[in-house]
Parts: C-alpha cells; structure tokens; sequence
C-alpha cells in the first residue's frame, strides 16, 4: 500500500468514524435528554426497552423506519425531500474542523486524532457551514406549501440570520487571543494559557446564547413552538424524513457543544494528554456532555420567549454585548500583553 | 490522469449545470437553490486554486447571507411561479455584446496567460488569512476604510427607509 493511498484510506476512516460519532451522539443525547428532563420533572423517564432504557433510541430508530412517509398531493416534491438533508448535513460536516487530540499511534501509523485539525480558516469554515444549516428549513417550510409550516420555516430564518451575527462576533474574543483561525491553534493557546471561558467569560455565555438559538433549541425553540405552529416548519413531516429533522437538531447540538468546548473550555486538553494522546477524545467527549446537559437543563427550566421578544433580545442585547466583548477583549490583549 | 484534474473537471461541470438550471428553472425558488450550489462550487474552486479564506466567505456571505434574504423575499412575495416575464427590448443585443466581451476575455486568459498573468503565478500562500489581513491593512487601508463607510451608509439608509414613523405616539407595550 503506497502513501497516497494510504493518506485517503485515513481520511475516508476518520471521516465515517466522525460520522457515526455523530450518529451514536444523536441517539444517545435523546435518551440523555428524556431521562435528564424526567429528573427535572420528578418522573422517571424510558427504563423499560434494555438496562436502565439503554435500547430506547434503537427502539425509536426502528419505529420511526416503520412508520408510513406521507408527501403532500400539493407539496414540492424536490424540495421536500431536500429538505431534511440540508438539515442533517452541515451539523455533521461542522465536526470536520474540530479537533480531538493531537498525533497519535494507530496499528503503527501516525495518525492526526481529528480530520482537519490545523485548517487556516476552521473558524469561518464553521460560520459558512452553519450559514447554510438555514436553508434546511426555509426550505422545509416552503415546500410543505402549508401555512403554518411557512411562518415557521420563515421564522427561524429570521432567528438565526439575527442570532448568527452574535455567534459571529462571539468567535473573535478567542480568535484574538490565540492569533489564529485554526481550532487547533485555539486549544493550543488554552493549554499554554487559561481555558478561555475564564478570561472570557460574558463572550463564552453570548456564545452560548446564540448556540442555542442556533440549533433551534428551548428557549428559543421558535420554529416549532407547539401552540402557536403546530410544529412549525416539520408540520408535514412523518417518518424518517421527520427523524432526519430531529437527527439534525441533536446532531447540531451535539457539534455546536463541540465547537463550544473546543473554543472556550480547552477543547481536548486536560490532564496527562500530553504523555497519552488518546485522552483526548475521551476529555473531549466529557466536556461535550457537560455542554449537552447544560441545554437540557436550561430546556426543563425556561419558558419559551415571545417572539417579538426574541428578536429584540438578539439584536438590542446580544449583539452589543459581543461588540462591547470584542472592544474589551482587545483592551485585555493590549493591557496584558498576551 | 491527474487527481486535480478529476476534481476540477466534476466541479467544473457542476458549475456549468447549476448555472445553466439557474438559468432555464421557471420556479424561482428552485432557480434561486440552484444559484447556492454554483456558489459553493467556485469556493471549491477557489480552495483548489489556493485560496481558503476567500472560499470561505464565499460560501457565508454569498450562499449564505445573501442567499437566504433571496430567499426570504421570493418566499413572502409569493413570486416562486411567474406566469411570464415581461421583455425588455435591449436585452437581446446587450446580451450578445457582453457575451462577445466575455468571449474576448476567456481567449485572452486562455492563450496569453503565460505573458499576461505571470506574476500571478509566483504568489504563494496569497489566500491565507493572515496575508489577507496584511495585505489589506498595509496596501489597501484606504479602500478598506472607504468600503467601511459605504456599508455603514447603506446599513444606516436601509433603517432611515424601513422605519415606520407612527402618527400617534400611542406607546405600545413591549
């Protein structure tokens, strides 16, 4: 086997593994979810299909394979099929710029524990890729040719054009302390340093904020609102093409609580991953649970907003803060001299 | 044959066939989708030319941002099926013009390239972030500036414009 070979074999491995990561990662943060809300809520939660409900989401993938696709008579048949894989899409391929260790020893080859770890421009790699995660559900909304799927569909269009600019500018603060573009700059700079969330601590709570309007999530939770929407922009979804939706909510959670652990709590540093670089992962994974835990506990606990609310929040609130942490962030760099 | 060659080849008929389905969809959503795809594939194309950063605003500010207020504005007018555009007399001769004028420039590019645009060939890690910054904080401070100014402009005559002034200063609760 020569070295070119060699070298895609690699990617094309890293890259189904990351994959299934996701996917693995998306099963398991449902079940995550329902059990930590049922705590939340003083109930138990699924603990019935394996130990302690392990096999839920199985359970779950395979009813939801089962259940009869309906498409619309009036419905745009491309769209609304494109739709959910728009969804999905872009919150997998986000993970490609985060890091999850540095070289390691695979079977006697030295491999690069993550696929583009040093990518000059990871940051804007992310903000493109999460810039097109919108067309998902604009599209879903139109194609459905359904009211309510329209307003909700142009809702969230709305949140997260708004919602964006904040999570843009909340990506500077660390980008100006590593001095580079690239994730793996960025952990590296936390290992030298602090973990950035605690220098920078307002910038890592906007961050936050905007995630989770970003991923759709309560509060923020707009699209979908029940009450007012049905459920928004998947109205007339059913079957795998409406678990693809929900895949794609979880599994951009799941990316975004990477992308937030990398910038702001150290991405795969910790302890002893120096001398073991497989720790790694392993501290990656554990902060990213953290992450998820911390949105379904914010979930149990807030209502959601009102939407004119929502949008005053984002643009009168947010986004000055991230501008005033971008000024301050630059006075804390040329006070201190990092 | 060359792996470059492979990828520039499918992107470069995808390019073409997205633009060409951009062209000739009735639906303007559908139109306006395939317009997104031919973006994201000239930013492929800018990173096999060496070029990240612009790729990657391409991709945010143009299939992105723009995109998405494309859009937005088909979507709420409710304009995705036009029965059929109204003609504009000079489209057709101003077409041909800017065709041949176009034309004109592909031969140029395509057979004086080795006289014409050597310089550009020995640029190395040009697309890089960090020269991007240097070259557009030392060079070309001023366009920059300038451009800064236009934008604010624009932004603060877009608010002037959209901004309803209410006749009676009932103030609503909210």
């Amino acid at each position: 086997m020569n070295e070119t070979t060699g070298m895609i074999l690699e990617w094309v491995i890293k890259g189904a593994v990351v994959a299934v990561i996701c996917l693995i990662g998306f099963a398991y943060t449902t079940y995550y979810e329902r059990r930590f809300l049922a705590r939340i809520q003083v109930r138990i939660g699924p603990n019935r299909a394996g130990p302690w409900g392990l096999l839920q989401p199985v359970a779950d993938g395979i009813k939801l394979i089962f259940k009869e696709e309906l498409v619309p008579d009036k419905a745009y048949k491309f769209a609304f099929m494109l739709a959910p894989v728009l969804t999905m899409a872009p919150a997998i391929i986000v993970m490609g710029v985060v890091p999850w260790g540095t070289q390691a020893n695979f079977f006697g080859r030295t491999i690069e524990l993550g696929i583009s770890n040093n990518l000059n421009v990871g940051i804007l790699y992310i903000l493109s890729v999460t810039s097109i995660a919108v067309y998902g559900i604009v599209l879903a909304g139109w194609a459905s040719n359904n009211k309510y799927a329209m307003l909700g569909g142009l809702r969230s269009t709305a949140q997260m054009i708004s919602y964006e600019l904040a999570l843009g500018l909340s990506f500077l603060p660390p980008i100006m302390l590593a001095g580079s573009l690239s994730l793996g700059d960025i952990v590296k700079g936390q290992q030298d340093f602090l973990w950035y969330f605690i220098p920078l601590l307002p910038t890592s709570i906007v961050f936050f904020i905007a995630v989770l309007a970003e991923v759709n999530r309560s509060p923020f939770d707009m699209p979908e609102a029940e009450q007012e929407l049905v459920a928004g922009y998947h109205t007339e979804y059913s079957g795998m093409k409406f678990a693809l939706f929900f895949m794609g909510e979880y599994v951009k959670m799941f990316s975004m609580s990477a992308v937030f652990s990398t910038l702001f709590l150290g991405g795969f540093a910790g302890p002893f991953v120096e001398q073991v670089p497989w720790l790694g992962p392993v501290y990656l994974l554990i902060k990213i649970i953290i992450c998820l835990g911390l949105m379904i506990w914010i979930r149990g606990t807030l209502p959601r907003f009102r939407y004119d609310r929502l949008m005053k929040f984002g643009w009168k609130i947010l986004l000055p803060i991230a501008l005033i942490n971008v000024v301050l962030t630059a006075l804390m760099i040329s006070i201190f001299g990092l | 044959m060359d792996a470059n060659l492979i990828v520039f080849i499918i992107l470069a008929v995808v390019a073409v066939g997205s633009a060409l389905g951009m062209l000739l969809n009735k639906n303007a959503v559908y139109s306006a989708l395939f317009l997104i795809l031919n973006f994201a594939t000239v930013a492929v194309l800018y990173i096999i030319l060496g070029a990240p950063f612009i790729a990657m605003t391409q991709v945010t500010v143009y299939a992105g941002a723009i995109m998405v207020l494309f859009l937005f504005v088909i979507m709420l007018l409710g304009a995705e099926e036009l029965a059929g555009a109204t003609k504009i007399d000079w489209q057709k001769p101003a077409a041909v013009v800017l065709g041949v004028l176009l034309l004109a420039e592909l031969i140029v590019v395509i057979f004086f390239r080795e006289t014409v645009f050597a310089e550009f060939a020995e640029l190395t890690d040009f697309g890089s972030p960090a020269q991007i910054g240097r070259v557009l904080f030392n060079e070309y401070l001023l366009p920059f500036e300038i451009t800064a100014f236009l934008l604010l402009a624009a932004m603060i005559g877009a608010i002037v414009i959209a901004r309803r002034v209410r006749q009676s200063p009932s103030k609503r609760e909210s």
